[in-house]
């Protein structure tokens, strides 16, 4: 499978020229980096190529990566029916940066898009109906980015007195903990365990000051 | 008499409705009786499971998967096992293989044997409802006896299987698939040819093999358009490739063609139950591999090494490589996948799962257009729709 794959990323970035960044393929699964600019240009021809033929839009999904410039990746897995393959196509975005929406080329994209908005708020351009779709309605923020907090920041209940639904800031009973378990005294961490004091081996002990 | 116009009428369908499957609201767009414009509202259900996820090691994250899809369980916890194992390289023993693959089927008959007689419950057949849940309850038993809970299994992990089959186990199982064909005939003899039934069901939206790819259905629904497409046949996972059996496919695409292909795949799942108990080896259920899977409490008592693998194991967990995988099995509903990537620690980075139920329901505007009310019930009900793993 590896070698089919291959070859088609070869086919894919010999054809689409600067509409792909790179393509890699590992753990047997194809993925090609695509600029945002250039997205519906790649999508459409991985859907119509005849070496391609990735006719169904398995999945959007965003992921999140704070520390990098452009924070998120917008990720889509196509399948292909005729050909049996699968292809995973990523797109970096920055914060404040739109992609264009695929649901010219795949209608099932709209709700996918839609979730991802709402998740991580990456705007998709050309989307017909950008709403949210799993949160509360009148919610704020995008929950799924890694610097929205686990517990939220309101919590809901029905007030008695009032009647109606009530919206009020999160109160936890108990401290909200997350344990660090990185040791690093033990051989488990895979693939090369770091132990401290490590780094200073690479340091060659001539480029030391004082 | 002059022609009056009327003005379409907005309705609201759910979220407190018997037959919507849970809590979907459906803001309805009514022109008389006939449906111009449905918009789903989902989200009721939303329990941030991904983020959950994020937060937890990789064994923690099992037991998230049996409460997506909850009358699927265990064909759930199959994905994203498998994702892990991708990602760690890690083989599964054979006897854990054929263990995966008979729960998986008795998933699949137990989910359709939930799906068709609630089916026939919305378009008006009680009956059916009552006559299959016994078999129900009698496949949550085994569910019981391999894992300790009815529902929510959480008895695949990585590397095989929780736990070994208990003994007993499999001859019960075989004693029961000697019966079960009987439940099925009764049922399709209540529902196949009811004049009702059909009346409901023939010719109601179908759908065509190229908007069904487009719109990104899977299982049933697709394969009642015509298209033979099962991922246990095409990208067979553990050992369904050993295994004998038919992918039942429709023609029309219709709402009866969707009932049809789901009778016809319990019987096939049938096969392979039964083929999985006449062939089951021996060996272990589940990796030797003591810095993934738990050591038994026999060694543990014997030897520190496993004591100190068991206490590792269940804090801070295992640690997967880098990487990222987007894995997917054919669960009873369609093609359910986790796409998992992994920064190198004992938590995933993110772990997006992927609902057969979803791009189903994001049809529905495009399925429901044109029919009547009493329609869009039946056109629901042939999707297979449960909440837990559209909302997640």
């Amino acid at each position: 499978m590896t070698d089919a794959y291959r070859e088609l990323s070869d086919h894919i970035s010999a054809s689409l020229g600067d509409a792909v960044l790179r393509t890699e393929v590992a753990l047997g699964e194809l993925m090609v980096h695509v600029p945002a600019a250039r997205l519906e240009r790649a999508l459409g021809f991985l859907r119509d190529d005849p070496k391609c033929l990735f006719k169904m839009l398995v999945d959007v999904c965003g992921v999140d990566y704070p520390e990098r410039a452009a924070r998120f990746d917008v990720v889509y897995n196509l399948l292909s029916l005729k050909h049996n393959t699968r292809a995973r196509v990523k797109v970096a975005v920055g914060e404040d940066e739109a992609v264009p929406s695929a649901v010219g080329i795949y209608p099932a994209a709209a709700w996918f898009e839609r979730e991802a908005y709402d998740l991580y708020g990456i705007f998709f351009e050309g989307n017909p109906d950008l709403r949210r779709i799993l949160t509360d309605y009148g919610f704020e923020g995008h929950p799924f980015r890694k610097d929205f907090p686990l517990t939220g920041y309101v919590e809901v209940r029905y007030d008695e007195a009032q009647k109606r639904v009530v919206y009020e800031p999160v109160k936890l009973v108990q401290e909200f903990r997350s344990f660090d378990f990185l040791s690093p005294w033990e051989g488990m961490l895979q693939p090369r365990p770091v132990l401290p004091g490590d780094e200073k081996a690479t340091e060659s002990p001539a480029g030391k000051t004082n | 008499m002059a022609e009056v116009q009327i003005k379409p009428m907005t309705m609201n369908f759910g979220p407190q409705h018997p037959a919507a499957h849970g809590v979907l609201r459906m803001v309805m767009e009514m022109d008389g009786e006939v449906v111009r414009r449905v918009d789903p509202h989902i989200g009721l259900l939303h329990r941030g499971t991904e983020k959950l996820i994020e937060y937890k090691t990789y064994t923690q994250a099992i037991p998230y998967f049996d409460r997506l899809d909850y009358v699927s369980p265990m064909c759930q916890e199959h994905a994203f096992v498998l994702g892990v194992e991708k990602l760690l390289g890690l083989e599964v023993p054979l006897r854990g293989q054929y263990i995966r693959v008979l729960f998986d089927e008795i998933t699949r008959i137990l989910n359709h044997l939930l799906n068709i007689p609630a089916y026939a419950m919305d378009v008006g057949a009680v009956t059916p409802f009552l006559w299959v849940f016994e078999q129900r309850e009698l496949l949550m038993e085994f569910y019981e006896r391999v894992s300790g809970a009815r529902l929510h299994a959480a008895y695949y992990r990585p590397g095989g299987v929780h736990q070994d089959l208990p003994a007993g186990l499999l001859e019960d199982i075989w004693d029961w698939s000697e019966q079960f064909p009987g439940i099925v005939d009764n049922m399709e003899t209540l529902l196949t040819d009811n004049r009702i039934f059909k009346q409901r069901l023939v010719d109601v939206c179908p759908v065509s093999a190229e908007d069904a790819i487009a719109w990104g259905f899977t299982g049933p629904v697709l394969r009642a358009s015509g298209v033979p497409w099962d991922l246990r046949k095409a990208q067979p996972y553990m050992v369904y490739d050993r295994m004998d059996f038919d992918i039942p496919v429709g023609k029309n695409g219709d709402c009866y063609d969707r009932y049809l292909v789901r009778v016809a795949e319990m019987r096939e799942s049938l096969k392979i139950v039964r083929q999985c108990i006449k062939e089951m080896p021996g060996g272990p259920a589940s990796s030797t591999d003591h810095k993934v899977t738990p050591p038994s409490r026999g060694e543990m008592k014997q030897s520190m090494e496993s004591l100190i693998h068991h206490f590792k194991l269940y804090t801070e967990g295992f640690h997967v490589p880098a990487g990222e995988t987007y894995t997917a099995v054919e669960a009873p509903k369609g093609e359910f996948g986790v796409y998992l990537v992994s920064d190198g620690t004992n938590k995933p980075h993110r772990c997006k799962i992927r609902a057969p139920g979803f791009p189903h329901l994001a049809a529905m505007d495009f399925l429901c257009k044109g029919y009547m009310l009493a329609d869009s019930v039946a056109i629901l009900g042939s999707l297979d729709i449960v909440f837990g793993e559209i909302d997640r």
